[in-house]
């Protein structure tokens, strides 16, 4: 067959009328939806590695495992894989009751054995699971019937909040057995409302809706998640159609994009926090510099002017949905004071005190910018701070060294909401991950970690937190608001973790 | 092998054999030292460079013992000299070592996008021979006219937009606009992909899935463009030049008084010789259009070796970055040997010594 150019230039438009005929790509299948999601999902096995400590992929992780204990879009706890849950008197036994009538997606049952073997593994230190450190604390577990006993090897409060947190997943024992880690990585599978599909690292991951699951059954049947890291690109996925649902997107961006017809968006605040470290050298051991430093610091021109009003000042690392907040712990914005203080020891906006303050750049919203505003209000009043700006990397390097400068921005979750893992391992001097280290707090906040009387606990994070701010040993800045737009054929239902779950959305009618 | 194949190779070897041999033997040797280079470099610079892995990965209530578990784990407790030979031991033996963030043997993962990225590339590069040889043919053959000033100014601003803002720019057009090709990935996720390797593109055209071919295009074009457009503009330049001062020697102007029409002597006389500095710039310019892969794969969020890269660098996975600029590296050494030696083919100076 010989080609001439004028069929070359007909099969050339015919090409680019089929592609077009081919649109919109708006239009999905009854039951389908397509989500353009912001992180790649590293590895399939949610207890082990880097990835099982990674906040943003645990709403992949949930649509696939249960988590131990279920936890409702307002972070308080539900019946999941357990159905009842708790100590004994002298809290030297755990007791759990494990749902019956489950079962994996390979169609075999959900068992007790499961759920020992998961947890026993979980706190093996060979298994490399990142929070054996919890898990190792209950051993000796025992089954009868659908229930199960453990013994406590050193009493930790927040055992049981950790089954709806960071590795509490319970994994298939026979089917691991058999298939082995790497097996697993290929074709996982657990009891959640979603069964993997296709798997497509960097690209995309396809979910079925699982026939066998206990729960509510999830209102759409297929869903793929597309792995769109670039936000620019998550923009035009979900403007162009391609993509129903998408989040973490620039509030700019958010604006525009609801005004757009067939485009809907919901934006809640969500367990992760804007704050300022200290740390216990230089300028900072001066208790006037850090309440002055505090002071001078408008929380509500930060949210109004660069978040465009989303988000919400806060005054300690706890925020209203969390279990130690309390809303009396204020700490008021006064330039005027902040000034007064200064002075008092000796410096003023012609001797300013002097020190870094590290930061990264477009790691979250708006992070260098609030910094760059902050160390403005700072000059005002007689402070001036050096800006430094690195990778986030670097500040895990220096904040597990202990060598973070005097003023270091970061963001924190808790998608839990307990104070330990807020207010807990952001300021406990032994944790790795404080940069506050003194004597005077850790001996408040050491107690708190084993005590038994869950109210005595919990008013003693909030005396912590109240003390904090008194000394100002940080700066808490803000709690993030989560954009999230999608087509208006689908509803969204937020989860306050932040977790992004395709199995509360439902189409709209 | 056809008898007149080997015949045909047999003079070939006897012509040219001795000359390339001794040239690329002696670049091989060149190329391994430079991949030694690299891989030192490599090796100390992310060891030096801020960020440190085992930080990122701290549970919250870590002690000092289990720090010093993790470093022991991934063999970071150990000085960098016996780090990097005990790594150098396993990449001689084919174990590239295993990644941290994905918890997989390297050059596995490093193989499975590899082909992506090749593709991706290649298609970039056919374009911008294309564009870029069509924009020079026809600048040289309008020389002196407001078509070659219009194919400069063309040119000129196609270099000035880097690759990543040209795919911002397709996006915006054939991606919100005018959707006609797919924003991000490689391949609808509907599809079932009956390949048995990674080259999907090479494959769905060898099994005539046509359908599955117009998918990969529809997904690779806007990237593939992106890249192409400013190595398209230097081979517009380049070759438009070599053209015009080729179009100026003797043997043209024969062809010329021989009757052959602009086209034909453009075509059939001049573009041989011209295309030779060409040749040897597209080469270099490929390595540098596979580099450029890393941050229009990650625009396109197109599952190549550069957005694996990206993750790999944030992640600070010394494994999986050692593995991916190792193989860059090899990928670029390859492509410059193959330059070289086809440079070496068709130039007859160097050909005959």
């Amino acid at each position: 067959m010989t080609i001439n150019r004028r069929d070359l230039l007909g099969y050339g438009a015919a090409a680019i009328g089929a592609a077009t005929l081919g649109l919109p790509r708006t239009a999905k299948a009854a039951g389908e939806l397509t989500i353009a999601y912001n992180v790649n999902l590293p590895s399939w096995d949610p207890t082990t590695g880097p990835s099982a400590v990674n906040p943003t992929i645990q709403g992949l992780y949930q649509s696939v495992f249960d988590q131990i204990i279920g936890q409702k879009p307002d972070l308080s706890f539900t019946p999941g894989l357990l159905t009842e849950w708790g100590w004994n008197d002298d809290r030297t036994k755990v007791k759990m009751t494990v749902r019956e009538g489950v079962k994996w997606h390979d169609g075999s049952p959900f068992t007790p054995e499961d759920v020992v073997w998961s947890l026993t593994r979980a706190g093996d230190e060979k298994t490399g699971n990142p929070i054996q450190f919890v898990w190792k604390n209950v051993n000796n577990f025992k089954i009868d019937g659908n229930k199960i006993t453990g013994d406590v090897v050193q009493f930790d409060p927040v055992y049981f909040k950790w089954m709806s947190f960071l590795t509490g997943y319970i994994l298939p024992k026979a089917y691991y057995e058999k298939v082995g880690a790497e097996g697993f990585e290929k074709a996982p599978i657990g009891t959640g409302p979603y069964m993997v599909d296709k798997f497509e690292r960097n690209a995309f991951l396809r979910l079925k809706a699982n026939p066998h699951y206990w729960g509510t059954k999830p209102a759409f049947e297929n869903v793929t998640i597309k792995f769109v890291t670039d936000a620019a690109s998550r923009v035009a996925e979900i403007e162009s159609g391609s993509s129903q649902v998408t989040l973490e997107i620039p509030y700019e961006e958010y604006d525009r994009l609801i005004k757009k017809s067939g485009l809907a968006g919901s934006i809640k605040n969500v367990s992760d926090i804007g704050m300022i470290f200290f740390n216990n050298k230089d300028a900072m051991l001066d208790k006037n510099v850090r309440q002055a430093a505090v002071m001078a610091v408008d929380k509500e021109l930060l949210v109004k002017r660069l978040l465009r009003g989303y988000g919400q000042p806060i005054d300690t690392l706890e925020t209203p949905e969390y279990a130690a907040f309390d809303p009396s712990i204020k700490v008021e914005h006064n330039p005027d004071k902040a000034k007064e203080l200064l002075a008092a020891s000796g410096y003023s906006t012609k001797k300013p005190a002097k020190f870094t303050i590290q930061t990264t750049k477009g790691f979250k919203p708006k992070d260098y910018e609030m910094v760059q505003a902050i160390v403005g209000m700072w000059r005002k009043v007689g402070i001036e701070a050096e800006i430094e700006v690195y990778e986030i990397a670097k500040h895990y390097e220096l904040r597990a060294a202990h060598k973070l400068a005097p003023a270091a921005f970061y963001n924190w979750g808790n998608s839990i909401g307990d104070p330990t893992t807020s207010t807990g391992f952001a300021m406990f001097g032994p944790s790795p991950h404080s940069s506050w280290k003194t004597d005077d707090l850790d001996a408040k906040i050491g107690p708190l970690w084993g005590e038994k009387d869950e109210a005595k606990r919990i008013a003693g994070w909030k005396a912590v937190d109240k003390y904090i701010a008194e000394q100002a040993y940080v700066l808490p800045l803000i709690q993030y608001a989560q954009p999230i737009v999608h087509s208006k054929k689908v509803n969204v239902v937020q989860h306050v973790s932040g977790a992004l779950l395709p199995a509360l959305m439902t189409p709209a009618a | 092998m056809p008898r007149a194949v080997r015949k045909m190779a047999r003079i070939f070897i006897q012509a040219y054999g001795h000359m390339l041999l001794q040239r690329f033997l002696v670049r091989l040797l060149t190329m391994l030292v430079t991949l030694f280079g690299v891989a030192i470099v490599v090796f100390v610079v992310i060891r030096v460079a801020p960020g440190d892995p085992i930080a990122m990965m701290l549970p919250p209530g870590a002690s000092d013992d289990d720090i010093a578990r993790l470093r022991a784990l991934y063999g970071l407790d150990k000085s960098i000299v016996q780090q990097f030979f005990i790594w150098l031991g396993g990449v001689l033996h084919g174990d590239f070592g295993t990644s941290i963030s994905l918890r997989q043997d390297v050059l596995g993962l490093v193989f499975d996008r590899l082909p992506a990225t090749l593709e991706l590339a290649t298609v970039a590069l056919l374009m911008a021979i294309a564009i870029g040889a069509t924009a020079a043919i026809l600048g040289a053959r309008s020389r002196g006219t407001a078509v070659e000033a219009g194919i400069d100014i063309a040119s000129g601003a196609t270099l000035s937009i880097p690759d990543f803002l040209w795919g911002l720019m397709l996006i915006l057009l054939f991606g919100v606009l005018v959707p006609v090709f797919d924003i991000s990935g490689r391949v609808s996720p509907q599809l079932d992909l009956p390949f048995v390797t990674q080259f999907y593109l090479v494959e769905s055209i060898l099994r005539l899935r046509l359908d599955l071919t117009w998918d990969l295009l529809k997904h690779m074009l806007m990237p593939a463009v992106a890249l192409a457009l400013p190595l398209a503009a230097i081979i517009a330049q380049l070759l438009k030049q070599s053209l015009k001062e080729v179009l100026d020697l003797d043997y043209v102007v024969l062809a010329r008084v021989k009757g052959f029409s602009e086209t034909q002597v453009i075509l059939r006389e001049a573009l041989k010789n011209a295309a030779l500095p060409t040749l040897t710039l597209v080469g270099v310019q490929f390595t540098f259009l596979i580099g450029g892969t890393v941050i229009v794969e990650r625009l396109f969020s197109y599952e190549g070796l550069g957005n694996m890269a990206i993750d790999a660098v944030i992640n600070r996975d010394l494994p999986l970055i050692q593995g991916i600029v190792l193989v860059f590296a090899l990928l670029f050494v390859l492509i410059n040997l193959a330059v070289d030696m086809m440079y070496a083919l068709l130039n007859p100076r160097l050909r005959h010594g």
